[in-house]
């Protein structure tokens, strides 16, 4: 049973109001934090714990704290980032609408670090419920006096408010987001500036992930060494896993990173194994964007060492043979998947949720769908793959912000790892027209019709 | 600060961008722009045309950037060393963002007004293929009436937010923007709105492509058939300085001025650009002159014309010394009665 | 963009003008455009879940800023209808996770049952199906929006009840 940190008190019954929070030990760490530490040592334990952000790109938290302008006299602002859209991940939503309150106070200890007096936590707009939850705790968070003017007698002003998006991937980017809490449509900025210099409102402004901020008041708490002794190397603490596709037990989960991967596919505590007990065949290990693993490279890096849940490991023998812990959206596909089907699915998705701004990922995305939706629909030609993979290639870094190269290495992995599936689709075109074509028939009966042969 | 692109060092000031440091050097090295424009803040980044390779980060920090950078918001550093044309991943990168903004352009150059002064034209020729890789439909947008004077053609578009920009900075009531998203993107007032104030024209002189056009020139002329000059007249409201584009004594169109490349100098009011087509209205200065490669220079008329004669007719009837030489080769002397013959008619 | 020409009935309630008021004291006093958002959404609930451009004009001039600014915003956001929809929609998450687990057959059977094509609407007006990108909900597939919450774990069976229920006016949207 692997330490909890932020689902400690997730089954407690009515963890989600105020007063049962509080009497499991909430808030204890902005009395601390507020009567007892500088902000600067706050900073400082979020350093030593090695807390690296939880949104997907894993950029030590402690450090983009550290560099908020401070020099400049402006106002300061924290917005979190509950924006989650990536597809496979569905943990932030988990955290807000059962411990409201837990995100709430790592919002006011983590302003406290960062000297800001006016923070937002910028929610999805499809999570309107939980909008609605996180008002309403807020409001709770007023009255019990640990938001507003002078908290807890510190001279510490903090107004905290919730903001609705209204369907848009884009804006879980941090200047995306920043735009779309402006009122304007979510196109990223062009950085530098970076949003710690010119944020919010031309203000200096730290994004940070829900599940990053959650983890605040543990550290505080506690302290960034504690943390830093949980999870293995640089991968320290626990990371909430959001576990989906063909398995048992899909769901929220917290893991200690370190754990392998094996164990957490498998062990009953966790995802207890595949459902109807059908081959494992692929896996995304953190969110749509990164790259997708093979069977043979899931349990097993390409040496044959042991795949373990922490960001070095998953991403071991690099695109060719590895992927990413990104975000932690753990999806699982058995031998019914089609891998080209399920490509174009996430093409779709990256042409539906471009903004347009740059040319390279409006017009790639959509070619690349286009291109994907022949192929998997049986009118693909041969040459249709080297032209995926090229597209892809040309996308790749040369957008303004990630969303490109978010949508190029999932077509990109798929070509690495299965393009036998995609030159079945283009010279069995009769095989594939029923949308289920992998489930009376699963590739592994039909791939020697495209295996490579030597006279 | 010292930067060096593509081997060639300048000195600037700090704050400048890449692209503003080789346009002062000038030549093959500056890297082409469809998105950014200096006279529109906050222009620039988003047709990623301009991708450079920088080698060098600066004298402090000599780490090279890992991905390429679009040159035109990208400030220099002292020290700095870019590539421009001298890297494969630049002109890779130029052919890809070409190929990209191609795809769904519509192949209506022949009938496109901006035909002869468009940037994706000359992009694509330095940087397109011949052949298309997209076999898929185009995209294709419903037509929107924006007023008397320009005409919106969005198929043509390539969302370089120019337009937008022009109407936020120049104007106070911006009644057009960007609607929807990705490759849906349009320029659009919503509710086909005529957009008319002051400085709409503008619009037009900054789209890179024959998105926005000038409807009062519609179909009138190619403008390498028009000879520009330079004309000013007193102007309450703007600069009063403007290019003619004459087609005999007809003012066909006036437009701002623009410079090598293709900004405006100064921005003009849509009185001078709309209203006075008549040569009385103003004051001429002369000829316009153009860069050498320019196809309005097709019509050249800047330069004094030496009188050409042809003499096509007596050279074909006298044809080539060679051949001449070749056909009166010594001839056997005629038979007898061929001299018969060839003296009196074969009759 | 598709402007609708139906006409709507725009009423700005006084709690609705308090709701909006409060969602606009939540920004500096000189950042009003800020609220646009979350007060789109307010007015939208409102307002049969849809915004005419009359609606959207209403909204700017209670943000006080420009039409346009409201136009663009409108149609980036997908949450944002800009057509009479249904009553009821069914907005069936069919990205990966929840394709794989049969949202795809789910729709149809769906759309079948209520005689519809994804993106139409039933010609009572009470039920539209669209199909759209990740709801963040993955573990619970197949899903599906209604008003402001999700259904989730979904079935044949469960889906004729929902209907039942909708029939029968029974389920809360907001």
């Amino acid at each position: 049973m692997g330490q909890k940190i932020l689902l400690e008190h997730a089954n407690v019954p009515g963890i989600k109001t105020y007063e049962v929070y509080r009497q499991h030990g909430g808030y204890r760490s902005v009395e601390k934090a507020l009567k007892s530490m500088t902000p600067d040592e706050v900073v400082e334990e979020v350093k030593t714990s090695g807390l690296r952000g939880r949104g997907g790109a894993g950029f030590p938290t402690g450090m983009k704290w550290s560099f908020i302008d401070k020099k400049s006299g402006k106002p300061r602002h924290l917005v979190c980032n509950a924006d989650e859209s990536e597809p496979g991940t569905f943990k932030d939503r988990y955290l807000m609408e059962y411990i409201p309150h837990l995100l709430i106070e790592g919002m006011i200890t983590s302003s406290y670090a960062l000297g800001a007096n006016l923070s937002y936590i910028y929610i999805r707009g499809e999570y309107m419920w939980v909008f609605r939850i996180l008002e309403k705790a807020i409001k709770e968070a007023y009255a019990a006096g640990w938001l507003g003017k002078n908290i807890l007698g510190s001279g510490f002003d903090l107004d905290l408010h919730v903001h609705c998006g209204a369907g848009a991937y884009i804006c879980g980017e941090e200047t995306a987001l920043i735009e779309s809490l402006e009122g304007k449509r979510g196109n990223p900025r062009i950085k530098p500036p970076f949003p710690a210099v010119s944020g919010l409102w031309s203000n200096p402004t730290v994004v940070n992930n829900v599940e990053s901020i959650a983890v605040v008041p543990w550290i505080v708490n506690n302290s960034g060494e504690d943390y830093a002794k949980i999870g293995i190397g640089r991968s320290t603490g626990t990371k909430l896993i959001s576990a989906s596709g063909h398995i048992k037990n899909p769901g929220v989960y917290e893991i200690e990173l370190g754990l392998s991967v094996d164990e957490f596919m498998n062990s009953d505590e966790y995802l207890g194994g595949m459902m109807n007990d059908r081959p494992l065949k692929a896996l995304v290990p953190g969110g749509s964007s990164v790259p997708i693993l093979p069977a043979h490279l899931i349990y097993k890096n390409a040496e044959g060492g042991d795949r373990l849940m922490s960001y070095e490991s998953l991403s071991e023998g690099g695109f060719a043979t590895g992927s990413m812990l990104g975000s932690g959206g753990f999806i699982v596909y058995n031998d019914t998947t089609c891998i080209v089907r399920n490509t174009w699915n996430f093409s779709r998705f990256y042409h539906h949720e471009s903004c347009g701004q740059c040319s390279p990922c409006r017009e790639g995305t959509g070619w690349m769908e286009k291109v994907l939706h022949r192929i998997e629909n049986g009118h693909g030609r041969e040459e249709d793959i080297e032209l995926l993979w090229d597209i892809q290639r040309k996308i790749e870094g040369n957008t303004i912000c990630p969303l490109g190269d978010a949508a190029a290495w999932p077509v990109a992995a798929a070509i690495r790892h299965f393009r036998d599936e995609f030159e079945y689709h283009v010279r069995f075109p009769e095989k594939i027209k029923n949308r289920d074509h992998f489930v009376a028939e699963p590739f592994e009966k039909v791939k020697h019709l495209v295996a490579k042969q030597t006279v | 600060m010292k930067v060096t692109i593509d081997g060639q060092e300048i000195n600037v000031e700090p704050g400048t961008t890449i692209l503003q440091a080789a346009r002062m050097i000038g030549g093959e090295s500056v890297p082409p722009a469809m998105c950014y424009y200096s006279k529109l803040k906050g222009s620039g980044g988003k047709c990623r045309c301009c991708l450079v390779e920088v080698s060098k980060g600066s004298e402090a920090d000599p780490r090279p950037m890992p991905k390429l950078v679009a040159s035109c918001v990208t400030g220099v550093m002292d020290g700095m060393e870019v590539k421009s044309i001298t890297s494969e991943r630049v002109v890779d990168a130029r052919k890809s963002v070409t190929e990209f903004l191609l795809i769904n352009h519509p192949l209506d150059c022949p009938i496109c007004d901006q035909a002869g002064e468009c940037d994706l034209q000359n992009l694509s020729f330095k940087n397109g293929s011949a052949k298309t890789r997209f076999v898929e439909e185009k995209r294709t947008f419903e037509p929107e009436n924006i007023g008397d004077n320009i005409q919106l053609h969005m198929n043509r578009c390539i969302l370089c937010y120019r337009c937008v920009m022009t109407a936020d900075q120049l104007t106070d009531n911006r009644v057009h923007g960007v609607l929807n998203r990705g490759d849906h993107s349009q320029i659009s007032t919503a509710i086909s709105k005529a957009i008319n104030n002051e400085f709409s024209g503008n619009m037009i002189d900054v789209c890179p492509v024959g998105a926005l056009t000038d409807k009062t020139f519609r179909f009138k002329q190619r403008v390498w058939f028009n000879k520009p000059y330079n004309a000013h007249r007193d102007c309450d409201k703007c600069c009063g300085k403007t290019t003619l584009w004459m087609f005999g004594e007809e003012i066909q169109r006036v437009t701002a001025r623009k410079d090598e490349y293709h900004e405006v100098e100064e921005f003009i009011c849509n009185e001078c650009r709309f209203d006075h087509k008549d040569t009385k209205d103003w004051v001429i200065e002369g000829p316009r002159k153009f860069e050498k490669d320019s196809v309005i220079n097709q019509n050249n008329y800047t330069r004094k014309l030496d009188t050409v004669t042809i003499e096509t007719e007596k050279q074909i009837l006298l044809g080539r010394e060679q051949d001449r030489k070749k056909i009166s080769m010594p001839a056997v002397p005629l038979k007898k009665d061929e001299v018969q013959v060839f003296k009196e008619g074969n009759i | 963009m598709k402007i609708s020409h139906v006409k709507q009935d725009i009423n700005i309630t006084p709690e609705l003008q308090a709701r909006i008021d409060e969602l606009i004291s939540h920004y500096p006093a000189d950042k009003r455009k800020s609220a646009l958002l979350p007060v789109l959404h307010e007015v939208q609930d409102a307002h049969d879940n849809w915004l005419s451009i009359e609606l959207q004009d209403k909204v700017a001039e209670i943000l006080n800023i420009k039409p346009i600014e409201v136009y663009e915003v409108v149609s980036f956001y997908t949450m944002y209808n800009q057509q009479p929809i249904g009553k009821y929609m069914f907005e069936f998450c069919r990205t990966s996770c929840c394709a794989i687990r049969g949202a795809e057959n789910l729709m149809d059977y769906t759309c079948n049952k209520l005689g519809i094509k994804e993106g139409e609407t039933t010609p009572d007006g009470m039920f539209t199906v669209v199909g759209v990108e990740c709801l963040g909900a993955c573990g619970y597939a197949p899903m599906l929006q209604l008003g402001d919450y999700y259904r989730e774990n979904l079935t044949e069976e469960k889906m004729d009840a929902l209907i039942e229920e909708c029939k029968n006016g029974q389920v809360k949207l907001h």
